[in-house]
């Protein structure tokens, strides 16, 4: 057990990991990184994206959005506003979130305000398909 | 006899009154209990966010983010936090009547005030009486972090904009089933944070920064927004469905003591009809024996 890290995942509504994790891949601002046991100190914030981890060898995925990461060298803490499991999420519904964001975003300027809402929007569904798609 | 059949009616409905009261007081029981299991499972996030953050703001010099920005405060805006629905005692209107007062003391001031009614209650309450901007109503029977984003995505960027110069939000805060304290809360400009909480000397460890200090930052204060909205309306739910609990509870038992007296009532008049017919049957034989 000594080699192992702990993980929080740790969202407004709940506690949706807390465990031990054998490696944790996290979508940080500047690139995805990975951690393990003995990581340096390091506090990223962390994007819409795919975060997963390791556990006797087998790999869970979470689609999260955006929050930040605390490392320290035998703890991960997690903050995101959200964080699906890739089996809990609703496919039909990210599909639909897509679709309308392309639309969207087929109509307004780049300028716009709001062009950059859309995009996220987008990103978060894309995420949460292709975090899906891979089970 | 009228009025015996007249309290009877009164009794029924009563009971009928009752058992709503009482199904109220058991559903808004419920909802207690997930709005306040809600309120649990934010409290880590919240902690933790805040810790982070003003280890944060003590290593970097954020007068210069534009949520911090101090102007002279010409025009205010306030969140005036209320609920969706009524039926839950003094609730809805002590916080009201604190926001009108906050208003009017504003505007005593000099200061021009726009509202954002958050909530059913407070929308229709100030609907004709005040300015009123980005109302948002029907929220609570189902919301998440998204609903305080999107408010945030309401008032950040004509703060940003220096559309106005100062926001607060007034909501009821949380303190018991109970009670619940209306209160002010000063959203922007952000109050200096991090001697809010003290930090453990451990936890000021030297972290390497991705992105740096200020870009962080610049991330976590949004958030910050974010997370102190979002504090507000799970208490809000909480303190909501608390109240009317209360509420539930004592106009329950109001009809019971109202059944209690009638039913007295009700023995008191159909004995005294009793009587009154005795009176009359042995009046009656008395009369017919003597002649």
């Amino acid at each position: 057990m000594a080699d192992e890290l702990t993980l929080e995942i740790v969202t407004p509504e709940r506690m949706s990991f807390a465990g031990a994790v054998e490696e944790v891949t996290i979508p940080g601002t500047e690139g995805e990184f990975g951690v393990l046991r003995g990581h340096a100190s390091l506090l990223s914030s962390v994007d819409v994206g795919e975060l997963s981890f390791t556990r006797d060898h087998k790999k869970t995925r979470y689609a999260v959005n955006t929050g930040y990461a605390e490392v320290t060298a035998s703890k991960v803490t997690v903050l995101v506003e959200t964080a699906e499991r890739s089996d809990m999420i609703d496919l039909e519904r990210a599909r639909q979130a897509k679709e309308r964001a392309e639309e969207k975003m087929a109509k307004i300027p780049k300028e716009d305000a709001d062009f950059e809402k859309i995009r996220l929007a987008l990103l978060r569904a894309v995420t949460r398909l292709n975090v899906a798609g891979k089970n | 006899m009228a009025a015996l059949k007249d309290i009877k009616r009164k009794i029924t409905a009563v009971h009928k009154t009752r058992q709503i009261t009482r199904a109220m007081n058991m559903v808004a029981a419920s909802k207690f209990k997930a709005a306040q299991t809600r309120m649990e499972n934010f409290r880590p996030y919240a902690v933790k966010f805040m810790e982070v953050l003003s280890s944060l703001a003590l290593r970097v010099d954020a007068k210069s983010h534009p949520l911090l920005a101090v102007r002279e405060p010409k025009r205010i805006r306030v969140i005036c936090m209320t609920s969706d629905r009524g039926l839950c005692g003094g609730f809805n209107s002590n916080l009201i009547k604190a926001t009108e007062r906050f208003i009017r003391e504003k505007m005593l001031e000099g200061r021009e005030v726009e509202l954002i009614p958050v909530g059913r209650k407070g929308r229709d309450f100030f609907r004709k009486k005040t300015k009123t901007i980005n109302a948002r109503a029907d929220v609570f029977s189902r919301f998440d972090m998204r609903l305080a984003v999107k408010i945030s995505g309401d008032v950040i960027p004509p703060f940003v904009g220096e559309e106005y110069d100062e926001l607060y939000l007034l909501y009821n805060e949380f303190v018991n089933v109970a009670v619940h304290r209306p209160s002010v809360v000063r959203l922007f400009p952000l109050p200096s944070i991090g001697r809010e909480v003290e930090i453990e000397p451990d936890k000021r460890l030297d972290y390497i920064y991705e992105p740096s200090e200020e870009a962080l930052l610049e991330k976590l204060l949004p958030m910050y927004v974010h997370v102190l909205i979002y504090r507000a309306l799970v208490e809000t739910s909480a303190g909501e469905n608390g109240a009317r609990m209360v509420a539930m509870d004592n106009a329950t038992r109001n009809c019971e003591e109202l059944i209690q007296s009638l039913t007295l009532k009700y023995n008191k008049v159909r004995q005294s009809a009793i009587t009154a017919e005795l009176m009359d049957i042995v009046g009656g034989t008395e009369a017919l024996a003597k002649g």
